[in-house]
């Protein structure tokens, strides 16, 4: 693990410098969340919020709640108790739907693509809701419903293109390699045009080049076009690099939040890495 | 090399998306339309091989079309959606029974109100189109219970459906217009001042109705709703956090497959069977359409023609063949053979490679596309 704590600064410097960031104000909240699932308590009483524009990290041991928390947000999961506001409108509970309509994506930490789509038609599938010609006109394939068609495929076309998959366009995903699954699946959720995008592990079983690769686009994104990008990664590294804001999970519970700096110095999170028993 | 896509540069997305985008797949399309619209019509005029007798329109292209058709129909919801079913039988009943009743006027007696819902007699057309529609309708009632049960508790459901409708039809007099035998015969088939009659007449007629439909079915599948109905069927979790209404996106594959199964159960009992009785659209219909479509290919409209031409040729060619080699064969080992041939088929096809026969075309296919270049 040395050597990549070398290479890393140079992936993160390049892309963040010379941009004009802005961080903004609250775009999500999560208040008092508790969420169990029988006797297990996933989450307990998390609270933490996102702000406009940045890049926001959710880290923690394995099992400590990561993943569901991103459920409950994009309203897989649905808390027992807590609030969840976000750009401005505080819910208990997040529905799929609503948070889909309303600019939130994700990816998922066990790739969960349309297996047996192309990687076009999986990313135009991320397109879907943006879609609004009724089926007759989609029977026909023609006027309205063919330019809307064309429409989406030159959007997706520029997201094919930033992540360099032209080549897998009409290939069955099902049979892609582990790295380029991961990257249509953030082809997916872009092409959502999201304003928060979830992304759960998406370094996650992935060579020095692909991560490098994979920091990249999540950087470019941040930086071109505003995202807001909240993020579960495991390896530190990358975390400490990219992110701005760090939130810590253990046992379902919130034990730090900060800069990387600060959390990187927290002594809770000293021993929850090192597995010191309390 | 004829066949291949490498030096064919698209200018635009729309030839892109066209709906054969290489052209030796248009040219070859193109072909098979001129002959199955010019070519049959004309064999048969002159009575030549294979045209010589009705033989072969009646029973074998004819029951082709229709079957495709309602194979069409099937793939959707079992292909595109992967909603199972074992019902299709019974949409085909709806199709025909709801067509044969708008054909000869609809009255429902409403007694306690002291009056009645009568409809005249419809033309052909409407009559079938509104066999589909009913056939839509009720697809949708029983699509219903998809949103809370999957694989074989749909399965059973849609069974259920399929005996429900058995027993409809057999029992309540009123769709068969109390014929004391149960059994019900089409009406002459005028179609826009045609009367539709010798089989060239009926053959064609078929030919229309699949070829728009074929198209209508390619169209959506291709489209946004088409990419919704994959989603639903390869994780439908990952789809409904993308904004996929389950709800839409599987009542529309129900409706818009049990519309397809529908007409073609009214252009089975019309056109093919002329009479016919309840158990012309029996479980074992509903089985055999499933097969076509795993035999040809789960989620290919290609793959529905392919299946229905082998489910059909299979008995034939299985009673020829040792005929033509000299071995006598009885009837009923024929039908032993067809039995034993499909399953083995269906056995390996589902292990081995889930898409079926269009699935291995397309694998040729692939390879062509991109001579001469191996990637
Ligand atoms: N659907 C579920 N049903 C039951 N228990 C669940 C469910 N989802 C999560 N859990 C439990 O909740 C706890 C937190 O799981 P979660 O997946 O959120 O952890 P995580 O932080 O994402 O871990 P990892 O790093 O391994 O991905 C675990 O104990 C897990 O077993
Ligand atoms: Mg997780």
């Amino acid at each position: 693990m040395k050597a990549d704590v070398q290479e890393r600064p140079e992936v993160a410097g390049a892309a963040h410098a010379g941009s004009d960031r802005e961080i903004g104000d609250v775009v999500l909240s999560v208040e008092n969340v508790s969420l169990a699932f029988g006797g297990v308590k996933a989450i307990s009483d998390v609270s933490f919020d996102i702000r406009k524009g940045e890049i926001r990290a959710i880290i923690g041991p394995n099992g400590a709640g990561k993943t569901s928390m991103l459920n409950v947000i994009n309203g897989f999961y649905h808390p027992n108790q807590g609030t969840i506001t976000f750009k401005g409108r505080k819910r208990s509970v997040m529905r799929p739907y609503i948070a889909a309509s309303q600019g939130i994506s994700r990816t998922f930490q066990n790739l969960a693509l349309f297996k047996g789509m192309s990687t076009l038609d999986n990313i135009m599938a991320g397109r879907a809701l943006k879609m609004r010609r009724g089926l007759l006109w989609q029977a026909l394939h023609w006027g309205p419903a063919l330019s809307e068609e064309i429409k989406h495929r030159e959007a997706v076309e520029k997201i094919i293109d930033f992540l360099e998959i032209q080549h897998i366009r009409k290939a069955p995903v099902g049979k892609l390699p582990y790295g380029l699954q991961k990257r249509v699946e953030l082809g997916r959720a872009l092409a959502m045009e999201p304003e928060l995008l979830l992304l759960d592990e998406p370094m996650a079983g992935m060579n020095l080049e692909e991560k490098k690769d994979m920091s990249r686009y999540i950087l470019t994104v941040n930086d071109q076009l505003g995202t807001t990008v909240a993020l579960i990664e495991h390896d530190m590294g990358v975390v400490m690099d990219i992110s701005d804001r760090v939130v810590v999970l253990e046992y379902g519970r919130k034990i730090a939040d900060g800069t990387p700096d600060e959390v990187q110095r927290d002594q809770r999170v000293i021993d929850a890495y090192l597995g010191i028993s309390h | 090399m004829l066949y291949r896509e490498a030096g064919q540069f698209k200018t635009s997305y729309a030839a892109d998306m066209a709906i054969f985008p290489i052209r030796q797949d248009r040219i070859a399309l193109i072909l098979l339309l001129l002959f199955a619209f010019v070519g049959i019509p004309l064999l048969a005029n002159f009575q030549l091989w294979p045209l010589g007798s009705d033989y072969m329109l009646r029973a074998i292209l004819i029951p082709f079309l229709i079957l495709s058709l309602a194979a069409i129909g099937v793939n959707i919801l079992v292909g595109y959606c992967g909603q199972i079913s074992l019902g299709s039988g019974a949409f085909m009943a709806i199709g025909a029974y709801s067509a044969y009743k708008f054909g000869s006027g609809v009255h429902i007696p409403l007694e306690f109100l002291g009056t009645e819902i009568s409809i005249p007699p419809l033309p052909l057309f409407a009559s079938v189109m509104l066999g589909g529609l009913m056939s839509a309708i009720v697809g949708i009632l029983f699509g219903i219970p998809s949103l809370r049960i999957k694989g074989l508790y749909l399965a059973v459901a849609t069974l259920a459906a399929q005996f429900f409708f058995d027993w409809v039809f057999l029992r309540v007099k009123w769709f068969t217009n109390y014929a004391p035998s149960g059994s019900v015969a089409a009406p002459d088939l005028h179609f826009f001042g045609y009367l539709v009659h010798s089989p060239i007449e009926r053959y064609l007629l078929c030919l229309a109705f699949v070829t728009v439909f074929a198209l209508i079915a390619k169209n959506l599948v291709r489209g946004n709703i088409g990419r919704q109905w994959m989603a639903i069927r390869d994780m439908d979790i990952a789809a409904e956090l993308m904004g996929i209404r389950p709800l839409y996106a599987k009542l529309t594959a129900f409706a818009v497959s049990s519309f397809i199964v529908g007409v073609a159960g009214a252009l089975w009992a019309f056109v093919y069977l002329g009479a016919w009785e309840p158990l012309a659209f029996n479980i074992d219909r509903s089985l055999q359409l499933l097969f076509m479509v795993i035999i040809g290919g789960l989620g290919s409209i290609l793959g529905s023609f392919l299946g229905a031409a082998f489910i059909l040729i299979l008995p034939i060619m299985l009673d020829q063949v040792p005929h033509a080699l000299g071995i006598p064969v009885s009837v009923e080992t024929v039908s032993h053979l067809v039995f034993i041939v499909t399953g083995a088929l269906i056995c390996y096809l589902l292990i081995v490679e889930p898409h079926g026969f269009a699935r291995l075309w397309s694998i040729a296919k692939e390879k062509l596309r991109l001579w001469p270049f191996p990637y």
